[in-house]
């Protein structure tokens, strides 16, 4: 039989809990709720922004995130976060975040909208363009250079190894040497 | 660190410190800005460990510290320098290490003079090109190689006439000319200690402005703290590294723990404490102008011809960079394929070549100069967070395109209509030429991939959801975009379409969006052998093309066809070290030069700091971490003259990556300001240098030019206009230029407004009142910002003059949830030589009452700051 169907009271003299500190004073409304991440999925993760490392659980739902929260199994934070990584979940839900590409003309005063494909190719025009325009093939006493200097680069220090590897795998392909981080500044 | 140990990375692992006897750290404010970190610094306090925290501000590390030690920003060289003279001059060196480890014992050239002898310069010095030649700091009779450190200055690279490289110089594995008694007068040690003769405690307190008795307790709680049963550790971060001397300030507190025997031992070592989640790995893999991956240099337009020469001049002979032919080689392979064979070079002449400094403050003077026309800013906010902000909006405003991808529409993508300098006027929307692509980026919980953290440690995030609209990684953009230019270059006439047209760019996609598969790029980067299979270290390595890897450094992160690096394994489950949780470069070691927590004879130094040993039954190395040392190798091991590469190293000699395989307290090649540190004042500062004539570093870079003046000295005239030291610093609750963290309801709440730390008493001096505005200017530009008068910042004395200080949390900008100036505005551009980063903290401002001028008023404001100090006669 269902212990709450009785006068709190009742299960108060008669139950395990005489002293009605838990089960005996539970409410059945206060039993039925869960932690919004019950039944979440758990996906391992790291902190997005120090380099101390510390290990994140994302909990996934419905194939949303509701929550982000300290791993415990982690030997160098065990359990931690500090006020940023604990705002994980605000970061990657942040009112402000945009998620179209967004496109102002030369002299323009605003913004126009782009479809993604347009702007991957536009912007593949421009790379080209501007390898052809600004190439280094010798320097004046003739060594060899094979470099395009019109183009520099300045990527975070938040991305991810393969991501950096891409990045200078390519640009040393086309010849951009202006290639810099974060860990310049 | 890499030019005194050989690689540019900690030593050591945060959970180490808890193992600490003594813990400094300086240059970094550790409980604030790395939390949680900083639970092992208060694990080893609880253990009873002493902590100190050097630094001008009180913090909340110097308030759980069990002494802090305020000094001037700019003076840590003098202070480190202070240190080194305590050890020598009381000789309380680890002898036993020194003599064996370091090289301590090495003699040098006759023609070598000291900073000492010659007012602050080195002998080499050219005052006609402000740099050095490097001959005279080479060991007597041997040719050395920077194992790490500078290599884009070609001088550095040319061979001394007479010198002989390792493999012929090195006697029974050691350097020819060496004295274990340490007292040639000629020997590194002996160098050293004239070097450091004049920072006694008396001279350091003045320069820092601190009390004689703090450098006293601080030396003497490192000698007290360190030992065969004892260690002690460094811990620094930014406060370090961004100054005109930022390096030579590592180097000094590398002196002091190859001195006192601290690296590679539990509880010892410098554990560098960077701000961003993977920037030591995108050093790593670098996404920098001088490097190719795992540290090899890029080709340079003077010195390599062709593969031969480059391995040739770049490869040392004796070390682990003897071993450069494989480490190219394989790159190579991994980025050209089949197309890469032994008789094109394995493709060599298809990578471009560097001619100098090409790093991020050189583009933005080509950008403002009109030669650089394109510019990615990926995750990234200049027109917030790289030094003299106001300058790169500049340069964008001259662009003719521009990319910038981010969660939200940051600065640098908005700066041509909300810039500073649009609401002033001097910049108008309709006149600016850039055409930009601002792209949404996606999370680091929308895709999979691995960061280094600060412990060279790569660690795995797994994909937990798709990101929403257009949002999409970076390496599914730059697959992509790679994927339609080798297209494009396929049709069309392009120059030198070669290493496009062979690059190698077929990673599986996956889902919807066609995301490239981040395991396969990481498979990449650890590389395979002749029949695929992926490499388990990078002893594997051919240099016949039989290998390919994309960096060598992270080969064995795919070993056994197993992502190492989402290995995680609960640490309640492992030992302290935690060799199952994630994968750490090089080949998993935890500690770094751990062969020397043994000594000479290959036993613990003691039983209490007992780390890595040899077995002398099974013939191997063995101990709590992965052996940084080859495993066979018998600690008596004599090479022989002509051995090569890691057999040319002996069994004593713990750094393999050096070609003498010592600890190096004396830099003879890698660095171009010095082969040990001296004390040099700030670019901007408001004393004179108290031991030399030579006043700030003579081989820093500067940029003189419009909206980059620098403000004037006290031996200029006009010294005096701008009084006050400003620093600039994070707190825990930003990250930043705040792209992360002003996007954050909670963050920004916590942290809404930009505000100056100044102490009572300047406060009494300008008349600024707690909580009311200030404005504060540099001969760049003007901001304002709240006061906050407090206890935590007092005035310095200096050499009889009393010093004032303005510090400045630096993460605001125009947008975002919370908005303010930009400290980084006042910055000016002024560059370490060795590394190119801005001296950030330490310059000088003024500071008066009330809030800026506003619209059309600030260049007629800054035109006055400009007159009174004589500018335009300057620049």
């Amino acid at each position: 039989m269902n212990d709450r169907a009785l006068w709190p009271v009742l299960r108060q003299a008669g139950g395990k809990d005489p002293l009605a500190l838990g089960s005996a004073a539970q409410s059945q409304r206060t039993a039925d709720w869960k932690a919004r991440t019950a039944g979440a999925k758990v996906v391992k993760s790291i902190c997005p922004y120090c380099a101390v490392g510390c290990g994140q659980k994302v909990f996934v739902k419905d194939e949303k995130i509701v929550q982000i929260e300290g791993d415990p199994d982690s030997p160098i934070s065990r359990g931690r976060l500090c006020p940023k990584g604990s705002a994980t979940l605000s970061l990657v839900e942040s009112p402000l975040r945009e998620y179209h590409v967004k496109y102002r003309r030369p002299f323009s005063t605003h913004w126009e909208e782009l479809p993604l494909e347009r702007a991957m190719e536009m912007i593949a025009d421009r790379v080209l363009k501007t390898r052809r325009e600004t190439w280094e093939a010798k320097d004046d006493d003739g060594n060899t250079l094979n470099r395009c200097y019109g183009i520099a680069h300045l990527g975070g220090a938040t991305l991810d190894n393969e991501e950096n590897y891409l990045m200078k795998k390519l640009y040393t392909a086309l010849g951009v040497v202006q290639v810099e981080n974060q860990a310049r500044l | 660190m890499g030019t005194s140990f050989g690689r540019g990375g900690a030593t050591t692992f945060q959970q180490d410190l808890q193992n600490s006897d003594c813990i400094v750290i300086m240059g970094s404010n550790m409980a604030e800005n790395h939390p949680v970190g900083f639970q092992w610094v208060m694990e080893a306090r609880e253990r009873g460990a002493q902590v100190i925290h050097v630094d001008p501000r009180f913090t909340r590390t110097s308030a759980v510290a069990t002494k802090h030690v305020p000094i001037r920003a700019g003076s840590d060289i003098a202070f480190l320098g202070g240190i080194i003279h305590y050890i020598l001059e009381n000789d309380r060196a680890f002898k036993e290490y020194v003599v064996n480890y370091t090289n301590a014992p090495v003699i040098l050239r006759e023609d070598f003079k000291d900073s000492e002898e010659l007012d602050g310069f080195f002998s080499g010095w050219h005052p006609d090109t402000n740099g050095y030649t490097f001959e005279t700091w080479q060991y007597k009779g041997m040719q050395m190689h920077g194992a790490a450190g500078q290599r884009e200055d070609q001088s550095l690279l040319a061979k001394v006439p007479g010198l002989k490289p390792g493999e012929d110089a090195l006697k029974n594995g050691e350097p020819p000319n060496m004295d274990k008694t340490l007292q040639d007068p000629r020997c590194v040690y002996q160098v050293l200690k004239r070097h450091y003769a004049r920072y006694t405690p008396e001279t350091v307190a003045r320069i820092c402005g601190t009390d004689p008795q703090h450098v006293i307790d601080v030396a003497e709680a490192l000698c007290a703290n360190s030992g065969r049963e004892r260690t002690s550790a460094f811990c620094y971060s930014v406060a370090w590294t961004q100054h005109t001397t930022g390096v030579q300030t590592i180097r000094g507190a590398a002196i002091i723990q190859l001195l006192l025997g601290n690296i590679g031992r539990p509880g010892g070592g410098i554990l560098a404490l960077r701000g961003h989640a993977s920037i030591q790995g995108s050093t790593d893999i670098p996404t920098l102008f001088n490097l190719l991956p795992g540290y090899v240099p890029m080709p340079h337009a003077l010195a390599h011809d062709d593969l031969k020469d480059f391995i040739e001049s770049e490869g040392a002979k004796t070390g682990s960079w003897g071993n450069m032919d494989k480490y190219i080689v394989s790159l190579l392979k991994a980025w050209f394929g089949e197309r890469a064979s032994e008789k094109n070079d394995f493709c060599f002449d298809l990578l471009p070549r560097i001619s100098g400094d090409h790093s991020t403050y050189r583009s933005i003077m080509g950008m403002l100069d009109g030669t650089v026309k394109g510019f990615f800013c990926i995750g990234e906010n200049p027109a917030v967070g790289s030094a003299n902000s106001g300058l790169h909006r500049r340069a964008m405003a001259n662009l003719d395109w521009l990319v910038v991808r981010d969660f939200s529409e940051i600065e640098s993508a908005s700066f041509w209509y909300d810039a500073p300098e649009i609401e002033s006027g001097e910049l108008r929307t309709e006149s600016i030429p850039t055409e930009v692509f601002w792209m949404p980026a996606a999370a680091h919980t929308e895709k999979d991939g691995s960061f280094t953290n600060t412990q060279r440690l790569l660690q795995w995030h797994h994909k937990a959801v798709e990101p929403l609209g257009d949002a999409r990684s970076e390496l599914w953009f730059y697959y992509h975009l790679g994927k339609r230019i080798k297209e494009k270059i396929a049709q069309q006439e392009e120059p030198f379409s070669e290493p496009v047209a062979f690059l190698t760019w077929n990673y599986p996609e996956k889902g919807e969006t066609s995301d490239p598969d981040a395991q396969a790029v990481l498979r990449e980067i650890n590389g395979w052998d002749a029949s695929g299979k992926a490499l388990s270290d990078s002893n594997s390595l051919k240099s016949d093309g039989s290998t390919a890897c994309g960096c060598w450094i992270y080969c064995g992160c795919f070993k056994d066809e197993v992502n190492q690096t989402a290995r995680r394994k609960p640490g309640t489950e492992q030992s302290w070290v935690a060799p199952e949780w994630a994968w750490a470069w090089p080949a998993n070691r935890r500690i770094i030069y751990n062969r020397a927590s043994a000594d000479p004879q290959g036993k613990p130094w003691s039983e209490r700091k007992k780390y890595v040993w040899w077995d002398e039954e099974n013939g191997e190395w063995t101990g709590h971490d992965v052996p940084d040392f080859n495993k066979t190798k018998r600690p008596d091991y004599i090479p022989k003259t002509g051995a090569k590469a890691e057999d040319a190293i002996a069994g004593w000699h713990p750094f393999v990556m050096q070609d003498d395989g010592l600890g190096w307290l004396f830099v003879p090649a890698g660095i171009v300001d010095g082969p040990l540190p001296v004390h040099y004042e700030p670019h901007e500062s408001p004393v004179q240098n108290a031991l030399y004539s030579q006043q700030a570093n003579p081989c820093r870079q500067e940029f003189p030019r419009t909206f980059n003046e620098s403000n004037p000295s006290p031996s200029d005239e006009h010294g005096n206009v701008f009084p006050f030291v400003l620093h600039t610093y994070r707190l825990t609750e930003h990250h930043t230029a705040g792209g992360m963290s002003r996007t954050v309801p909670h963050l920004s709440e916590l942290q809404p407004e930009f505000f100056c730390e100044v102490s009572p008493e300047l406060a009494q001096l300008r008349g600024l009142t707690h909580r009311d505005w200030a404005t504060i200017f540099t001969s760049r530009a003007v901001v304002e910002a709240r006061v906050m008068v407090t206890d935590r910042v007092k005035p310095m004395h200096v050499d009889g003059k009393t010093l004032h200080s303005v510090g400045l949390p630096y993460h605001w900008g125009s947008r975002g949830l919370v908005t303010g100036d930009s400290a980084n505005d006042l910055l000016g551009i002024t560059l370490d030589p060795n590394v190119h980063i801005q001296e950030t903290k330490g310059l000088t401002c003024d500071i008066i009452s009330g809030r800026r001028p506003r619209g059309k008023d600030v260049p007629g404001f800054m035109n006055a700051v400009r007159t009174r100090s004589h500018l335009e006669n300057r620049t």
